[in-house]
């Protein structure tokens, strides 16, 4: 598997959310999304339920679903943190998650509410090891 | 897991393999199920179907033996003709949904689910051994599909049979097709033209091959069976274990075409008449989602004044149509076009409406 499937600059959750960290303005913020394994697994993607900005999600609890010409999904975040935005575009053009997963087809960003969160998530090559041991 | 002979050739156009029913098959290549979904609506789609069962029946009262476990009227049947129905038990609750192929007054060919193989092939042992000889051809048998407005097109150079002249539900027994004896069918799952070939098992590899380049010339491709149940459902045709089961009739299932209840004797035929005569409380439905969100198979419906009013059978995106549809079981009264129901997606209420007859009807060639 190439690095590109994968970013090395992401974090990774087993259930195969990713998070992008960034800082602005001393507030740490995480964009959200799933990754190019989920992709390829959910196959074409058709809607996208996201929540709305303001609401507040919790680590490793459901905050939307992703619904794929055979099924529907749940997302689990990967933080815990209150939304500050939401990709809105795809309600129209959830076709950008297969299509560009990490960059058009992110899902939310929040700000995080815990940072030693992060510790207990996967790094690329972490997570890659995990899906070598699942057997993908 | 059971193989089709097709099994290498998936693994080598990188197919995504699941298990259905006890088989490994394709759910899609790697250009997705939307992209086969559209080439098998606008150029051709080839199918493994080689898991699907082929029980023969043969000898002098072969007919009566078939007769007796359908519902339709196999007496109709002429040579080279082929017809679409049920079997049922004694309540009317469906067996299965298979095809009737009449070979010769003394040889008929039925055509059954995969999943259902092991039930049905007891099921026609127990009530046409008695009668005539009954064989399990399955293994031996290799079935592929080819289904689209571009099939005949792009299957003529491969075979001297005229296709043009095979009709639909027409078969010929014994042709040759890229060099392979076969048996083809104008029959399909799709809701597009299409065909249906029978071969030796140890020959589909090579026929599948050669299949699959003739679609690529067109603009077609092999498709899975992400895209078989897109397909079927646009055009309204009912699965086996989800829309139809033991617990449903083919009269509450829209299949009232397929009842011959003033033909021969079948089982399940006294039951079924009941039923009519005291009128069929529930049908199944198809329906259109007005709001944003997809059905799927179990998710609960209800009437616009919100009682709980049946189950969704089958549901997703309709590819071609850029909408959600759904089959169900409604109460009677709420069969009718434009009716307002909803149905619970994962806990959110989302409207949808009744529509009669197809989702998707291909235009006239």
């Amino acid at each position: 598997m190439s690095a590109q499937q994968y970013p090395d600059d992401l974090y990774y959750t087993k259930d195969h959310e990713w998070a992008r960290l960034e800082d602005r303005d001393g507030q740490k913020l995480a964009t959200i999304g799933v990754t190019r394994f989920a992709v390829d697994q959910l196959g074409d993607v058709t809607q996208v339920d996201l929540p709305k900005e303001g609401e507040t999600v919790k680590q490793a609890d459901v905050f939307g679903s992703v619904e794929s010409v055979k099924a529907v999904s749940d997302l689990f975040a990967p933080l815990s943190g209150k939304i500050v935005k939401v990709n809105s575009p795809l309600s129209d053009s959830p076709e950008y998650v297969n299509e560009d997963p990490y960059d058009e087809g992110w899902m939310i960003q929040i700000a995080v509410g815990e940072a030693k969160e992060l510790d207990g998530l996967l790094d690329a090559a972490a997570y890659q090891a995990f899906l070598r041991e699942q057997g993908e | 897991m059971q193989h089709t002979p097709l099994h290498e050739a998936h693994l080598r156009l990188g197919a995504k393999m699941v298990d259905f029913g006890g088989w490994a098959m394709p759910v899609s290549y790697p250009g997705g199920i939307i992209d086969e979904h559209r080439a098998t609506r606008q150029a051709v789609g080839v199918f493994d179907v080689c898991h699907m069962g082929e029980i023969h029946f043969r000898g002098e009262r072969a007919a009566e033996a078939v007769q007796q476990l359908v519902t339709n009227d196999v007496g109709k049947l002429s040579d080279g003709r082929a017809l679409y129905t049920v079997a049922c038990l004694p309540t009317g609750g469906i067996v299965d949904d298979l095809i009737v192929y009449r070979i010769s007054a003394t040889h008929y060919l039925t055509v059954v689910n995969a999943a259902n193989l092991v039930k049905d092939r007891a099921w026609f042992f127990e009530h046409a051994r008695p009668l005539c000889d009954v064989t399990d051809a399955s293994a031996e048998t290799g079935l592929i599909a080819f289904q689209g407005p571009g099939a005949k097109h792009a299957l003529q150079p491969l075979t001297k049979l005229p296709l043009g002249d095979l009709q639909s539900f027409a078969f010929v027994d014994r042709c040759e097709i890229a060099g392979v004896q076969a048996s083809i069918a104008r029959t399909g799952y799709t809701g597009e033209d299409g065909f249906e070939i029978f071969c030796a098992a140890e020959d589909a590899p090579a026929l599948w091959d050669r299949l699959v380049e003739a679609a690529a010339g067109i603009g077609g491709k092999p498709a899975g069976l992400g895209a078989r149940d897109t397909l079927r459902l646009e055009a309204r045709l009912p699965l086996y274990g989800n829309d139809l089961d033991e617990t449903t009739t083919p009269l509450e299932a829209g299949l009232g075409w397929v009842v011959k209840l003033d033909g021969a004797e079948f089982i399940g035929r006294e039951a079924l008449r009941a039923q009519k005569l005291a009128g069929v409380k529930r049908k199944l439905c198809g329906f259109e989602m007005t709001g944003r969100g997809i059905a799927r198979h179990g998710y609960p419906l209800f009437d616009s004044d919100g009682r709980p009013s049946g189950t969704t059978t089958s549901g997703g995106p309709a590819p071609t149509l850029g909408k959600n549809i759904g089959l169900g079981y409604l109460p009677a009264e709420l069969d009718r076009a434009g009716a307002h129901i909803s149905v619970d997606c994962r806990g959110k209420r989302v409207d949808a409406e009744v529509v009669k007859g197809p989702f998707y009807k291909r235009g006239k060639a």
